[in-house]
């Protein structure tokens, strides 16, 4: 190499350095804020329902769980409701939210498009597929969740085969093949809906608007492990994220692979949404939400987005399903209810901050 | 001095559109080296090649001795940085973000980014005189504090070769002097640089070289004062410049230009019959250019 003298010899210094600190600072403190409130709203989740139960005993029920104390002291109803029907919930309903949350985040910047959500690709619609097929056809002998699973890895799959031409995976083909391939679902899933009977009919579109009504300790088991190494993955990243949203050939210039890593974020973010989606239905606008919600915050800079976007699912989620479970006597579908709160919310969005977000 | 960058019998086609055909040409280390020519010749597309973005068709790129087909994307992006004409990317980030971008090959950790990558962003902000711009978002800028912004980036990358396409393109007059000036300044730091440009007289003040592409590959290469001259011009813009000379410095002119003003310019003016309207035409006629309003 050439350049024997560095850049700095002829550049003088300046005090603009200080903002800066300040600057990241101000972000760091602002994710340690989302934490605090996201226990804030687990705590009063876990009060909240049909059945009343005490802070103080939730608190007990809660601290001789973690402490492996004994469990015999406690009320056998309200070890029942918290331990093993709310707790189980309110975890469920995080992690679903915060890996919809990021995967929605990497899907905007691989894709350069703030408009995008998760199930661009298919996913949503492939993970129906399946679901439905299991629900009409019992025969096959797999569970809704795994066929589920695997038509909506398979969709996203069939996406991103077809966009690949000579090695490279032009944005633009991606989405327009998403489209595509979820389209056919889409049709296979009305297809299915046409030649089930009543029964089935009635529990595809159940499942359709997703809800968390049967979680159980099984499933976070199954999602935890999936959803946090998702997270790590895509946390380390960030600032790669950064530098994909700016463009193929930028990339390369700054030293970036871009195929190499669009595919490993497109891989992780589409296992989170397969996951997701297969466990518990199509949980609609978190995962275009969410992201725009922690940029407002943070600014665009994925390192600190992706975090907080987590929680911010997280908590979004939580919230729609804590008042899915006690608005009415019986519950409502918390697709309904983050429909019902996400659109005004991007409403107020576009109108707002319109401008300064999307152009 | 040793050859930065060899170009050797480059060919290159859009699907079967031929754009490149046979380019070959060589920088040598320490030069600011001017890529000119026409609109649609290729110069673009001759970066893009270098840079391996796009696929030979044949022909070989060699940078700091070494062939860039066989360097991985890190690699190359510690030997060379690419300026990109101004654009706009779809997220506002921050004027600092977008120059720390440029210290993406030289970073290892994971998370965090060293203090001391930070303040080289800051000071290749503040070598241009936009370090007021660092908190604001990028996108709201204009185009020319834009490419402004986009070059910080490229010192911030530190590299001992630099690619700058129309670095001063949307710039204002003090602004482009200022790139310009800046270019020299790094030239003589010892690092290399190729720049395009579409203005004769920025390419004949400025580099200590240029290779003058046509539509049919390399017209001229070598010392401005030889090569920016009525022939070549001629050659490329279909006589429509002049050469003099104003206190010992070269400028390139527009052909006839006092004779533009004066009204005496050769307009043809004639009322055209369209349906009931009638339409008052205007020829001008340029060189041997017409242009019809």
């Amino acid at each position: 190499m050439t350049a024997s003298t560095s850049i700095k010899d002829f550049l003088p210094t300046l005090d603009y350095k200080r903002i800066y600190n300040f600057s990241e600072l101000r972000k760091i403190g602002i994710l340690v804020m989302l934490g605090i409130v996201l226990i804030a709203m687990v705590s009063i989740a876990v009060m909240m329902g049909n059945y009343y139960i005490s802070i103080t005993d939730s608190i007990y029920t809660i601290i001789t769980h973690l402490t492996f104390g004994d469990i015999s002291t406690i009320p056998s109803l309200h070890n029942i409701v918290i331990w093993d029907l709310r707790i189980p919930r309110i975890i469920l309903s995080f992690l679903i939210g915060g890996s919809l949350a990021i995967a929605g985040t990497v899907y905007q910047s691989v894709f350069r498009n703030p408009l995008v959500e998760p199930y661009i690709l298919g996913a949503s619609s492939g993970a129906a597929f399946g679901a439905a097929l299991s629900i009409v056809y019992p025969i096959i002998g797999v569970s809704i969740q795994l066929s589920a699973f695997c038509f909506g890895a398979l969709a996203v799959t069939f996406a991103y085969l077809l966009a690949r031409v000579q090695g490279e995976t032009p944005i633009f083909t991606l989405i327009l093949a998403g489209v595509i391939i979820g389209s056919i679902f889409t049709a296979f899933v009305s297809l299915l809906k046409y030649l089930s009977d009543d029964s089935a009919l009635r529990e595809i579109v159940f499942w359709l608007m997703g809800g968390f009504y049967y979680a159980t300790w099984d499933d976070i088991i199954l999602l935890a492990p999936v959803s946090i190494a998702g997270f790590l993955i895509l946390l380390a990243m960030g600032w790669k994220l950064n530098i994909l949203s700016m463009g193929d050939e930028e990339a390369r210039s700054l030293g970036v692979n871009p195929e190499r890593y669009k595919f490993i974020a497109i891989a992780v973010a589409t296992a989170l949404t397969a996951f997701s989606v297969s466990l518990v239905g199509i949980i609609a606008w978190v995962g275009l939400m969410m992201p725009h919600a922690s940029r407002i915050l943070l600014g665009p800079d994925n390192r600190y987005v992706i975090p907080a976007s987590f929680m911010m699912g997280g908590m979004y989620v939580i919230v729609s399903d804590t008042l899915a479970r006690i608005l009415t006597s019986s519950e409502i579908p918390v697709g309904i209810i983050t429909s019902v709160l996400g659109a005004p919310y991007l409403c107020y969005l576009l109108r707002s901050k319109g401008r300064g977000m999307f152009g | 001095m040793s050859l930065m960058l060899r170009v050797r019998d480059l060919h290159f086609s859009y699907g079967a559109v031929p754009v490149l055909n046979g380019i070959s040409f060589h920088v040598r280390e320490g030069e600011l080296c001017g890529l000119f020519g026409p609109n649609g010749s290729g110069k673009t597309t001759l970066f893009k090649c270098c840079l391996n973005f796009l696929k030979l068709k044949q022909g070989t790129v060699h940078m700091c001795g070494r062939d860039v087909s066989k360097l991985s994307i890190r690699e190359m992006a510690k030997i060379v940085t690419y300026v990109p004409q101004e654009h706009k990317p779809p997220f506002p980030y921050l004027v600092n973000e977008i120059v720390l971008m440029g210290r993406t090959p030289h970073l290892g950790g994971i998370f965090g980014i060293p203090h001391r990558d930070r303040m080289i962003a800051i000071d290749a902000l503040d070598t241009l005189g936009i370090a007021d711009l660092a908190e604001r978002p990028y996108s709201q800028l204009s185009g020319g504090q834009r490419q402004m912004v986009l070059m910080a980036r490229s010192i911030a990358q530190d590299t001992p070769l630099m690619f700058l396409d129309e670095p001063t393109s949307a710039l204002d007059f003090q602004n482009q002097m200022r790139i310009w000036k800046i270019m020299r300044k790094i030239v003589e730091s010892g690092r290399t640089i190729i720049a395009c440009s579409h203005d004769p007289n920025h390419v004949a003040w400025f580099c200590d070289r240029v290779i003058v592409v046509g539509n049919s590959g390399v017209i001229a290469d070598g010392d401005p004062a030889e090569v920016i001259n009525e022939q070549t011009l001629g050659q490329i813009y279909h006589n429509t410049c002049t050469v003099q000379t104003v206190e010992g410095v070269r400028i390139v002119m527009p052909a006839g230009l006092q004779t533009w003003k004066n009204g005496k310019n050769h307009l043809n003016t004639c009322n055209q019959h369209v349906g009931q309207n009638t339409i008052r035409r205007i020829d001008y006629d340029i060189g041997h250019d017409k242009l019809e309003l």
